[in-house]
């Protein structure tokens, strides 16, 4: 079955002519037909643009051209912009709204002949860890239906469970790649914050945020990541540094690797959890690796200080949806205030405007010391705890979420509890690291995953750990029952 | 009014004379059919960022190393954060605690010869907004934003002002320098320079400073002068007459001449300020510091010290003429046209004197840019080399002047065709003022009779005689000859 070879088989048939990129493009649309309406995973499906773009494909690969990702479908969270297409971000505010251009992710991919199928639903603005929050409706856990895919990029998870396309875009602010991974059985990558282009991502937290994938497997991952990863002069943030040949990386010898258990990480996880993680633990350590335990002293801090850094950015980076110059604009405003107000007002849903409210009030005269300056403080310390770590082992190791995937609605109506999700997530997008989730077994029936951390511009190192430890395992292989 | 010392400080705005907006590729040109200078980035499009333009982080190291400034190795943007139609992103980026320049200084020469340094607190980097228009649509507003994303440098002075008149040559003094380092064109009317005033006014002798009024976007120099004298008028006597004055922004109405509250500082924004993170902190080493130091032109201070030491022009005069690049680049080449003699004092005075004269009452009355003179350094030099050599009288150059100035042609060609070639011939001059003092034998009676004024008479009929052409000098000597007989 197509949708269940890797990234790197797919390449190979296409490359020897077993099978078209049209063929391909048509059998996932197929999948998204048949399959999307329970899941919700995909908002936007372009399949006329896709069955161009995979004809394009094909002429460039029958004049000899090769590539790995040539002619291979994929699916955009719908916070990239995609030049001609709705980009929505999951918020009725865009919901009219078609980009006029190609976000840098999107157009290198495209560049390398990736076949876009659709745009993928999200938690609204990237806020949220659940999909719940976004305008278009829940997504559905291909593992479970009744169960949240994790967020924000939920329905890029749901559909590379489901195999509704070889792999997906994702952005990661405090977890939305690693946490929808972990949920749905995926490996998901959060690169190293200024490895690639946040240009024409749609901002949530721009200190935080980052562009990564989601795939089956370190392998899919470490091919996406090459094309995708890179300086951008027009993201002056992001990083001008050569972009390691992922894919020829992954086979570096785990003889050696030090590994650091997160103490902090495990203190109070549930045991079921911390049993599957000392089993992979155990894995790394009969492959070769070491495992030492380190402490993070003010990791236990990053959750209150993200939610202080996230929304006092999101409050001024939301602050253009004004109903101005494009998307949602209130019916017959009576003056500006009011086009203001209702426009803002009925575009954006609860939980972005939770988070823009606690982000002006941390910014607003009288309390900015005492929230923002206090929150980069320790930002800073926590950074300071992943350096010292580093200098005693090579990547650290822990779970990535607390909990299996939940259901639908049991934490929607409370935030604190919503936002505990990513308790283990944030460190790293506090600190800039690039981290990646890997499946690792199940609680439940429901996917789990064994989440590593590493150093600045360590994805090489990351996911060739992720590949020794999927070449000895196949949690990544297991697809969920009806998607086969 | 004597009771009361007036302390003014300004924050000049000087648009930066860049191609490109400060963070997007749009061009800045000036005058551009509205929306068609702004692109995605100006237009705050979802998922686009800023990338700082290189040119205009160079044009500030350089307006700040020109005042003697601390230039900041390491300077941030932040986000001034409020809602306005025509600020597209719902924040303004600029520099707020970490700006580029830091403490600097200016000395500025009043018009009554007092010299006076002025300190700059600051000079930081910004962008401007767009613009709300409101004529000719009915109940809408139209937005322009093409000059949204122009970059702008914010000059804070202390508030080191002490009168209207310093404020303005003050603001003078800065509009001078920022075009001399060629880093903003100057235009008022287009906004390119134009600046917010902090007034407030103390009894004499206090030590704290009152409550202060800031006047919003005074675009002319006389719109400053004006509306501070309206201001401090306006705040003395509300404390006269037992009120206060209130902290607050005012709008200066120039159709009035009076300043009106625009908004109280309980009514201000607050505008959350915090750094950009889209941009990284601006780092600038002492290498790119010496290569922006090194294209510094001459300054304006030391072209005027210059000028005095090289040519003997008094401290005024070579004020005058370093007031701008090209009025000292004009005077310089009349000095060069006219040779090695031109180097000479004498001679440079004559030049100085028909720069700030003729030359300047000419370019003002068809409102003509130096660089644009309808008469040349060259041809102006070749007029004053006929005053020198007496082919001609001041007076008449002043004719042939004006000829030059209408038709174009050289000082040596009007003199020819219009036959004003002085006479110089004594004999010739001699001959004129015999036939005028047999002419007058009255006057002639007077005059020896002890009336001696009458000497310009006969000067004055003689000259008339000669349509001017006389040579001055000679005809008083020969005239005295033969009135007395001999030199009295």
């Amino acid at each position: 079955m197509l949708h269940t070879l890797s990234i790197g088989e797919l390449a190979d048939r296409l490359a020897d002519r077993e099978i078209s990129s049209v063929e391909l493009a048509r059998h996932f649309l197929a999948r998204i037909e048949r399959l999307n309406p329970s899941l919700n995973a995909v908002i936007t499906v372009t399949a006329d643009e896709a069955l161009s773009s995979a004809a394009a494909a094909d002429a460039r690969l029958g004049a000899g051209e090769r590539g790995r990702l040539l002619g291979i479908p994929l699916i955009h969270k719908d916070i990239f912009c995609t030049d001609g297409v709705r980009t929505s971000c999951g918020s009725r505010m865009l919901d009219n709204f078609v980009a006029p251009y190609d976000a840098t992710v999107v157009t290198r991919l495209k560049a390398a002949g990736a076949v876009m199928l659709g745009k993928s639903n999200m938690d609204e603005f990237a806020m949220g860890s659940s999909n719940e929050t976004s305008y278009y409706g829940p997504v559905r856990n291909p593992w479970d239906t009744t169960k949240v895919p994790g967020g924000s990029s939920g329905g890029s998870a749901a559909a590379s469970a489901a195999r509704l396309a070889a792999y997906s875009t994702g952005t990661d602010t405090g977890g939305s790649i690693r946490q929808p991974a972990a949920l749905t059985g995926l490996t998901g990558v959060k690169p190293t914050y200024g490895r690639v282009s946040r240009y024409g991502m749609i901002a949530f937290a721009s200190s935080l945020d980052q562009a990564g994938v989601l795939s089956r497997s370190a392998a899919d991952a470490a091919e996406v990541l090459k094309v995708m990863a890179g300086f951008d002069p027009k993201d002056s943030t992001s990083v001008d540094a050569p972009v390691p040949d992922y894919p020829a990386l992954l086979d570096a010898p785990l003889k050696g690797l030090k590994i650091g258990l997160l103490r902090e990480f495990f203190d109070g996880l549930e045991s079921r959890n911390a049993t599957l993680i000392q089993d992979a633990l155990k894995l790394f350590t009969s492959l070769g690796a070491e495992t030492v335990e380190v402490s993070l002293p003010h990791l236990p801090l990053s959750v209150p200080t993200y939610y202080v850094v996230a929304p006092a950015e999101c409050s001024s980076n939301l602050s253009r949806f004004d109903g101005v110059r494009y998307g949602y604009r209130c019916a017959a405003p009576s003056d500006l205030t009011d086009l203001y107000e209702r426009s803002r007002g009925e575009g954006f849903g609860a939980e972005v405007k939770r988070r823009i409210m606690t982000g002006t009030y941390v910014l607003s005269a009288g309390y900015f010391d005492a929230y923002y300056l206090k929150a980069q403080k320790v930002r800073r310390l926590i950074t300071d705890d992943f350096r010292a770590a580093f200098e005693k082992v090579d990547l650290v190791a822990g779970p990535t979420t607390p909990t299996p995937a939940f259901a639908v609605g049991a934490k929607i109506d409370d935030p604190v509890t919503m936002y505990l999700n990513d308790i283990y997530t944030i460190g790293a997008n506090l600190a800039g690291l690039p981290g990646l989730s890997t499946p690792c077994g199940y609680v439940d029936g429901l996917p789990m995953g064994l989440q590593l951390v590493g150093p600045h511009f360590s994805e090489a190192k990351l996911l060739s750990a992720a590949h020794h430890y999927q070449r000895a395992t196949e949690w990544h292989l297991h697809t969920p029952d009806g998607y086969q | 009014m004597a009771n009361w010392e007036v302390v003014i400080g300004l924050e000049i705005h000087a648009q930066l004379a860049t191609k490109s907006k400060i963070f997007s590729g749009s061009p800045t040109v000036y005058g551009a059919l509205p929306n068609t200078q702004a692109d995605l980035v100006d237009l705050a499009y979802p998922g686009v960022l800023p990338v700082l333009n290189g040119e205009a982080l160079r044009m500030a190291v350089k307006f700040g190393l020109a005042i003697g400034a601390k230039i900041a190795h390491r300077s941030i943007f932040a986000r001034k954060n409020y809602f306005y139609p025509d600020l597209p992103k719902g924040y303004q980026i600029s520099q707020y605690e970490h700006p580029v320049v830091g403490k600097g200084a200016i000395t500025v020469l009043y018009d009554d010869g007092a010299v006076k340094t002025v300190g700059v607190t600051r000079a930081h980097l910004e962008e401007d907004a767009g613009k709300s228009l409101h004529e000719g649509l009915a109940n809408a507003s139209g937005i322009d934003l093409n000059r949204a994303g122009t970059p702008l440098l914010e000059i804070v002075s202390e508030p080191d002002m002490r009168s209207a008149k310093e404020a303005v040559a003050y603001m003078r003094k800065i509009h001078t320098l920022v075009r001399y380092l060629e880093i903003c064109d100057g235009n008022m009317q287009e906004g390119s320079f134009r600046c917010d005033a902090n007034v407030s006014v103390r009894p004499r002798g206090a030590a704290k400073f009152g409550t202060r009024a800031e006047i919003k976007n005074l675009n002319s120099f006389r719109f400053v002068e004006k509306a501070i004298q309206y201001e401090v008028a306006r705040q003395i006597e509300l404390i006269e007459g037992g009120g206060k004055v209130v902290q607050e922004t005012r709008l200066y109405d120039s159709d009035k001449n009076e300043t009106r509250s625009m908004r109280s500082k309980e009514e201000a924004n607050d505008y959350r300020y915090f750094p950009d993170p889209d941009l990284l902190p601006v780092e600038i080493d002492d290498a790119f510091i010496d290569a922006v130091r090194g294209s510094l032109p001459e300054l304006p201070d030391e072209k005027a010290a210059r000028f005095a030491g090289e040519f003997g022009l008094s401290a005024y005069d070579a004020g005058v003429l370093s007031a701008s690049r090209e009025m000292g680049a004009y005077f310089e080449a009349v000095v060069d046209a006219l040779g090695t003699a031109g180097r000479s004092a004498p001679q440079a005075k004559l030049a100085a004197n028909w720069v700030m004269g003729e030359l300047s009452s000419a370019l003002n009355r068809d409102n003509v840019e130096i660089a644009g003179s309808r008469v040349s350094p060259e041809a102006l030099a070749g007029l004053l080399t006929r005053i020198v050599d007496a082919t001609i009288s001041g007076k008449i150059a002043k004719e042939v002047f004006e000829s030059m100035w209408s038709d174009g042609k050289s000082a040596d060609a009007l003199i020819e065709e219009k036959g004003l070639k002085q006479i110089t011939d004594s004999s010739a001059i001699e001959g004129v003022i015999d036939s005028v003092i047999a002419a007058n034998p009255k006057q002639l009676a007077e005059y020896l009779s002890g009336k001696d004024e009458l000497f310009r008479f006969f000067v004055g009929q003689v000259m008339k005689a000669t349509a001017g052409k006389a040579n001055p000098a000679q005809l008083n000597e020969l005239l005295k000859k033969k009135l007395t007989g001999g030199p009295k």
